[in-house]
């Protein structure tokens, strides 16, 4: 039934930012989806084409929030190729949000899975807290595709912090992959909390080091999405539903979920290989 | 404690369930390990997904869309097809399982039937009744030869019990459910969603990518405790009401207006799986104070009024 957050809202995207050659964000006046909370969705409706769930991006405007979209489908690309002054329709933002802490905490995010990352980071700095340090790895394949790097270091000026950009072919920071990275920081720092969102394999990665390093953590699930509230089951893995019990997990219950990083169900609800 | 106190068992024909609470079709059903929980969280059983032959991707979205009323919907029946379903519920040992099937032909019926006969479930629902897909549901509810011929032919392949599910269509509900009885049918599950349509007034557009689909909710729970009173009045047989229910008051009035169990969806979209033990014990407590000891007394009261 309606409340306020699942009435579709008609919103205008009032500045595109090219992120890198694939990726883009899109601005717009939403005051709900501005306090959505880190982690948190919303199901964007591009009509006639799709709707699609979407982790809340920030904006650095009050009142604003974003959508950091990369092309490569059909409905993600026309998403991708929305103009200034063109409309969207937005309902949520749905699902749960990472738990936040104080203390030593390593951030691991790959792609577009930098997302919810970047509204935690903003959260966190919000604090202005002396026991907050943030540590954030940001991976990308190459240099074209670093995506946030100057966004986050302004995001995170008001509390400690270190920015660390990783590229797998080395053009650009740490040569490597995201974990490599992750691996060095939880071997020689005391953590409080890992947090990660991005490609499933990475943050299984980061979950399995974070829990032999017995560091807590959380992670941001994705899966295929239908109605966002549930009831449809599109998102489920294990027995939960990623749009009600996630997006975002405490990593030590999605690392006992046998299908996490290895199978997803596809629209029919087919359990598939995931590469 | 109170649970003790009075007996929340329900017997549907031959079914017997621990309490009148189901999940409804189409609502979590692809999962086991999702059906398993539900079971946990309280229901009395849970009904899958409507399966067919062949996977289902269903339509595009938006395939869900909130109205002020409840939820319209044109999923378009996804679902992973008879062989990846018989898979998925293959170890089921506990969950009372009632597997709702879809298609247009005996059949495509009964040859899924075959498939899921040695399986531990409770009982088959047959989709006659999903408002928004060519074909199947609706379309095969609404020929009476058709709907005669599948639930026969299902009968005769199975010792386990089938339950139409019926819903508002170009037929009389009653005459569905009648002709359902006749051809062997052991209950009958009323109501599916109405067909409804909800338009963005900004950009004129439907809003669902199937632009019709079937609407759910408290806007259909009268219509469905009429359609439960005259069907179970008229053809005196047990009953499972479908359509809005929300809390354990709806529930009593479901079962006062003939039905022997009730099926819930949209509320789990609301209030997610908390409901049903909220229910539980809300109509304990009411069983109690009215001085009931099995919540079967309830069954068709106002048919006397």
């Amino acid at each position: 039934m309606r409340t306020s957050i699942d009435s579709i809202r008609t919103v205008k995207v009032e500045e595109v930012v090219d992120e890198s050659p694939t990726v883009r964000t899109l601005i717009f006046e939403d005051e709900v989806c501005a306090s959505a909370k880190p982690g948190q969705f919303a199901m964007v409706w591009l009509p006639r084409i799709d709707e699609l769930p979407m982790s809340v991006m920030i904006s650095e405007r009050d009142g604003y929030a974003a959508l950091t979209i990369r092309k490569h489908g059909y409905a993600s690309t026309a998403l991708y190729n929305t103009s200034v002054g063109s409309t969207l329709g937005v309902r949520g933002p749905y699902g749960n949000c990472f738990n936040i802490v104080d203390g030593k905490l390593l951030l691991v995010g790959g792609g577009t899975g930098l997302v919810p990352l970047m509204r935690l980071s903003k959260v966190l700095a919000k604090k202005k807290s002396k026991k907050i340090d943030v540590i954030l790895i940001m991976g990308a394949k190459t240099k074209e595709e670093v995506i946030f790097e100057k966004l986050a270091k302004r995001v995170l000026k008001n509390v400690k912090n270190k920015v660390i950009v990783t590229t797998e072919d080395g053009s650009y920071g740490m040569k490597g992959f995201a974990t490599d990275a992750a691996t060095k920081i939880m071997k020689h720092n005391r953590l409080d909390m890992v947090y990660t969102c991005g490609p499933e394999r990475m943050m299984k990665k980061v979950l399995e080091m974070a829990f032999s390093y017995k560091i807590p953590s959380q992670a941001s699930l994705e899966r295929i999405m239908k109605c966002g509230i549930g009831i449809c089951c599109s998102c489920c893995i294990g027995k939960y539903l990623v749009c009600r019990d996630g997006p975002a997990m405490n990593g030590e219950t999605v690392l006992k979920i046998p299908e996490f990083g290895a199978h997803a169900r596809d629209k029919s609800g087919r359990m598939m290989d995931m590469w | 404690m109170l649970e003790d106190s009075v007996n929340l068992a329900v017997q549907i024909g031959s079914i017997r369930i621990r309490n009148p609470t189901m999940l409804a079709s189409g609502i979590l059903g692809i999962s086991y390990e999702v059906l398993k929980r539900v079971y946990e969280s309280g229901a009395g059983a849970v009904v899958s997904k409507s399966i067919s032959i062949e996977p289902r991707e269903g339509y595009k979205n938006p395939t869900v869309v909130s109205v002020e009323c409840g939820y319209l919907n044109a999923v378009g029946l996804s679902n992973p097809g008879v062989d990846a379903f018989v898979k998925e519920i293959g170890n089921n040992a506990d969950v009372p399982i009632i597997v709702n099937l879809v298609g247009s032909t005996e059949d495509e019926f009964v040859s899924m039937v075959r498939k899921f006969d040695s399986l531990n479930i409770i009982a088959y629902e047959l989709n006659l009744s999903c408002p928004h897909v060519e074909k199947v549901g609706l379309e095969v509810g609404d020929d009476p030869e058709l709907v005669y011929k599948i639930v026969k032919g299902i009968k005769a392949n199975t010792k386990k019990p089938v339950i139409a599910k019926v819903g508002l269509g170009a037929s009389d509900i009653i005459e569905t459910a009648r002709i359902s009885k006749e051809a062997g049918a052991d209950a009958i599950t009323a109501i599916n969603t109405i067909r409804a349509m909800a338009i963005n007034i900004e950009s004129g557009m439907p809003y669902l990518s199937n632009r019709i689909g079937g609407l759910s909710g408290k806007a259909i729970k009268p219509v469905a405790v009429r359609c439960v009173y005259e069907i179970s009045k008229n053809l005196n047989m047990p009953v499972i009401g479908c359509g809005g229910v929300y809390s354990w008051e709806d529930v009593v009035e479901f079962m006062l207006a003939g039905a022997s169990a009730v099926q819930m969806g949209s509320v789990i979209g609301d209030k997610w799986l908390k409901v049903f033990s909220n229910i539980i014990r809300g109509l304990s407590s009411y069983l109690e104070k009215k001085g009931m000891k099995s919540v079967m007394e309830l069954v068709g009261i106002a048919h006397k009024y």
